[in-house]
């Protein structure tokens, strides 16, 4: 199981506040926290000053690579803002998020991803209004892996983000996004499936439970990256057994490891 | 009379359609007036509504059914509001700026304003600024009301409030702006007249604009 780790977003307020007076220790502190924590991958996200973007992604690659070895997944939808930060990333190979059907980000941020060889996360999105059956999810999932792989794009380098939308609004957004998990899974072998857990929530209370039960069920068909918060001791424990129930967790060793490294929170 | 507008209003609050349409039903049989009851059941429950999300006492999806549950009563009362205390509070024009598709806080500023008594023109998402121009041309509202939830799309903000007022019709409309990734200073920045927080303190700001 991939973790990428969340914190690093310029949606949330203390990493706004952060960015706003470019307060390194602080983006710093939160790298150092999600490096102890298990991330594989931390995601550097500097998107709320519009216009600044390039240079605040820029900025938090130099910032996070200063205290971790860690590799990052550069989170933007703006080009620009990739092609200035993707040069910077010292450990390979970085990850992008994200790419999409949209006619100008699809070819901009490919060539981004093959020049710098780069994991992708795709996003189930074309031009228009989203997609909210499986069966539309997965045509855009099947979309997107043809384009990427005839472009040279390793199966292996894509995770295949079905998007979630919240169940406060559509009690079937999270079946649907799951189904479309286990179809994607069984088409196309090789390659990965990754889904945030926030958006799933919005609008419930007790949200972390309800991301907790949303990552086991998308994990049971077959999911095998998500992008969490991996000092959240409750999902990582979740996420740790869950491996070892549904049988990818050779004798539980993952789960004991874990465990005995005090990341078990029972 | 009280009593029944009373009923009304709890049950939109509570979401029951089913009662909410019944009780109405009884009301208006009963000779109760059909603008009280749209006014004191109705709008009363949606503000309430309003103000309890705004609080973090109710859920979105509470939100949500309080609003379908009004919707419902509406045609009931309107045949009995013709020619009387119908008339709407003001006109807004609503929108997820261009290059964005998310439209669950619009819809839940529409669905808030409608229920404060608003005609609400609905304009979907990824809408352009000419688009918000058309439709300021056409509809005279009293609101322009952007969503945009991506930060990439904060910038459409900027160039529909730029082309309303490159097609001199800027001054005809009050200018409001949401979303999460929004802030006031970026409201400022881009000439907004405001910004509101959540969906409450925007129809809050559009009732305090209109008088």
């Amino acid at each position: 199981m991939l973790i990428v780790a969340e914190r690093i977003n310029a949606s949330r307020k203390a990493i706004r506040a952060a960015l706003e007076t470019m307060n390194a220790a602080a983006i710093q502190r939160e790298a150092v926290d999600q490096d102890a924590a298990g991330a594989d991958y931390i995601d550097v996200n500097g998107g709320t000053f519009p216009g600044r973007e390039p240079e605040l992604l820029a900025w938090l690659v130099d910032t996070v690579q200063a205290v971790t070895d860690k590799p990052l997944c550069i989170d933007s939808p703006d080009s620009a803002a990739l092609a200035a930060a993707l040069p910077k990333v010292k450990t390979r190979p970085p990850m992008i998020n994200s790419i999409n059907l949209e006619r100008e980000r699809f070819d901009r941020v490919l060539a981004l991803a093959l020049e710098h060889r780069a994991k992708l996360i795709a996003l189930c999105q074309g031009e228009g209004t989203p997609a909210t059956t499986v069966d539309g999810k997965v045509a855009l999932a099947a979309e997107l892996v043809d384009r990427l792989t005839r472009a040279g794009v390793a199966l292996d380098d894509i995770y295949v983000d079905p998007l979630v939308f919240p169940l406060g609004t559509d009690s079937q957004s999270a079946q649907v996004t799951i189904e479309a998990i286990g179809e994607i899974m069984r088409r196309y072998p090789g390659v990965h499936t990754i889904c945030g857990l926030t958006n799933v929530s919005h609008g419930l209370p007790a949200r972390k439970l309800v991301n907790r039960t949303f990552l086991v069920a998308a994990m049971s068909r077959g999911m095998d990256a998500a992008i969490v918060d991996p000092t959240d001791a409750q999902l990582v424990s979740t996420m740790h057994a869950a491996r070892a129930v549904f049988g990818r967790d050779e004798y539980c060793m993952g789960f004991i490891e874990a465990f005995q490294a005090g990341r078990i929170a029972a | 009379m009280a009593d029944a507008i009373e009923a009304v209003r709890n049950w939109v609050i509570g979401g029951k359609r089913k009662e909410a349409l019944e009780e109405t039903q009884r009301a208006l049989a009963a000779g109760v007036d059909a603008a009280t009851i749209m006014k004191d059941g109705l709008i009363a429950a949606m503000s309430e509504v309003g103000r309890r999300y705004s609080s973090g006492e109710f859920f979105l999806p509470q939100m949500m059914i309080a609003a379908r549950a009004m919707i419902e009563v509406v045609p009931v009362l309107k045949p009995h509001l013709v020619g009387k205390a119908a008339e709407k509070r003001g006109k807004a024009v609503v929108g997820t700026v261009a290059g964005d598709f998310h439209d669950i806080g619009k819809n839940i500023v529409k669905m808030m304003l409608e229920g404060a008594g608003y005609e609400v023109i609905d304009l979907g998402v990824d809408v352009g600024p000419e688009k918000f121009v058309e439709a300021v041309r056409k509809e005279a509202p009293n609101f322009v009301l952007m969503s945009a939830l991506i930060t990439l799309t904060m910038e459409s903000m900027r160039r529909t409030i730029d082309a309303l007022d490159a097609a001199g019709i800027r001054a005809s409309v009050r200018v409001g702006v949401g979303g999460a990734p929004l802030t006031q200073k970026f409201a400022d920045e881009i000439g907004a007249d405001f910004y509101g927080e959540d969906a409450y303190t925007c129809v809050q700001a559009c009732n305090r604009l209109l008088h």
